[in-house]
């Protein structure tokens, strides 16, 4: 009688410097292990996520905390948040047929419909495509813009750098520079989250007069306002931040609707 | 039963993984800026140690000699990743300030020397005894490590103030060596010191002697 069991129990009795079973044992634990792994990563992604966007929100609150009066302007305009809305980055325009709230940037990145490929010499970023839609956060009071926050995401030394860049009402001052997630080596490229090198940031001009972007990390010492000093040891994420920066407010990234924004206003 | 019992007590101090066997001294200078990722790390090795002996032991007879390393290998890395993945998903906090150390785990050399000095050799019980004791030989060098480095780096312990710090109205200046990695070893090559002097026998014996100087003709 051939039961289900007797071809394993054949297999387990096999000598263990058999062929058949080194691959079958390496087969089976590889197999085996893959399945608890990916399991896991599954079943807890839903939860990890959450932490991930609670904190992200935890750091928007932060920053709008480090800009002087933001929060008596927001008071006084009685809210409590920014206002949250889609646009359209090849036109520039808001537009109204995507749900901020269950808009997913990062996914849409990877959606051939819902996003682009970046053309190579406009790739300074290294990101190879983005969404058609971004979501903008802003403030404004009776039409007029106080301030507007920019999601932007960039390649570091070895991880994808997300951050949010907060603008002043010319457009042209940054605001706030907030990294929101990154997985730089710790305390050398990681080092772009610390408060100290994102208080560098504000104050900063990113095109010079002729409307040219030059936003720019540099060793030692900046000199200009359009510099910022990098961090010793990790020129390769600081220069990956500047490298965001310009790609994001190119003509391929935001530079449309910053230019609508700065002519038309909201 | 006694000589099961050997198994947890043994590695505490008389045969410790950090201060005799000197395994796992990366992720000991690593992790131990404060008392409370200390012990997350220790909890976080223990648990891969114990499951790791368990898993190993299990098949041990049918773990072709060729392939060990590599198998053994294979389950240290899926049990960390479920360690990390668990903590990241409950201990979010926690889990940022110990960044790539739980991932490192997979690389300590203590998890993989038990499972190849002992968990391949032995039946089941005996190789969860022998992973949870030099998983808690492991965590009581990193406590006292950690309490130590916290206390006199930050005055403070698990976060609550011990020391009321110079700089909010107190006497204690904090010495910030201890928030560095070499201060750790510098503690740890002290209770090797303390070990050294009760246990006599963990003294190595010099592997070569000098020759008393003789003056050339």
């Amino acid at each position: 009688m051939l039961s289900p069991l007797t071809p394993w129990r054949r297999f387990l009795t096999r000598p263990n410097d058999d062929h058949f079973k080194v691959f079958g044992v390496a087969i089976l634990v590889a197999l085996f292990c893959a399945v608890v792994v990916s399991t896991t990563a599954v079943a807890l992604k839903p939860l990890q996520d959450a932490h991930v966007e609670a904190e992200q929100a935890a750091r928007m609150a932060q920053m709008l905390d480090t800009l002087p009066g933001m929060r008596d302007i927001m008071e006084e305009a009685g809210v409590d948040t920014l206002e949250t809305r889609i646009v359209e980055l090849a036109t520039g325009t808001f537009t109204t047929d995507i749900d901020p709230a269950s808009f997913d940037a990062q996914a849409a990145a990877t959606e051939p419909e819902q996003s682009a490929t970046i053309p190579p010499d406009a790739d300074v970023a290294g990101l190879g495509r983005r969404a058609n839609h971004m979501p903008v956060h802003l403030l404004e009071r009776d039409g007029d813009l106080l301030l507007i926050v920019l999601p932007v995401q960039g390649r570091g030394y070895q991880s994808a750098i997300q951050a949010m860049l907060a603008l002043e009402p010319d457009l042209n001052t940054i605001a706030a520079l907030t990294i929101t997630e990154q997985g730089e080596t710790p305390g050398i490229g990681a080092r772009v989250e610390e408060p100290a090198w994102q208080a560098l940031w504000p104050g900063k001009q990113i095109a010079d007069e002729s409307g040219q972007i030059v936003i720019s990390v540099v060793r030692g010492i900046a000199t200009s306002p359009y510099e910022v000093d990098a961090i010793s040891g990790a020129t390769v994420t600081s220069n990956g931040v500047a490298n965001m920066l310009r790609y994001w407010l190119g003509d391929h990234g935001y530079g449309p609707f910053l230019a609508r924004l700065a002519e038309e206003g909201l | 039963m006694a000589s099961n019992l050997r198994h947890v007590t043994a590695p505490l101090v008389e045969n410790n993984p950090i201060t005799l066997q000197i395994l796992g001294i990366c992720s000991a200078l690593a992790v131990t800026t404060s008392l409370s990722t200390a012990l997350v790390m220790s909890l976080a090795l223990t648990t891969v140690l114990c499951l790791a002996s368990t898993t190993i032991s299990l098949i041990r007879n049918h773990i072709p000699n060729v392939i060990r390393l590599i198998v053994q290998i294979i389950i240290i890395a899926s049990l960390v990743i479920v360690i990390d993945e668990l903590l990241q998903a409950y201990a979010f906090e926690t889990s940022r300030q110990l960044s790539i150390f739980v991932g490192l785990i997979v690389t300590n050399c203590l998890v993989m020397g038990r499972a190849e000095a002992f968990a391949m050799r032995n039946p089941v019980w005996p190789s969860v005894l022998d992973g949870l004791g030099n998983g808690l030989g492991y965590s009581l060098v990193l406590i006292i490590v950690g309490s130590i480095r916290e206390l006199l780096g930050a005055g403070s312990l698990l976060g609550y103030t011990i020391l009321t710090l110079a700089s909010e109205g107190g006497w204690f200046v904090p010495l910030s060596l201890m928030q560095l990695a070499p201060s750790a070893f510098f503690i740890i090559g002290l209770l090797i010191w303390v070990i050294r002097s009760h246990w006599v026998t963990q003294v190595e014996v010099p592997k070569f002697s000098l020759k008393p100087q003789r003056a050339r003709e």
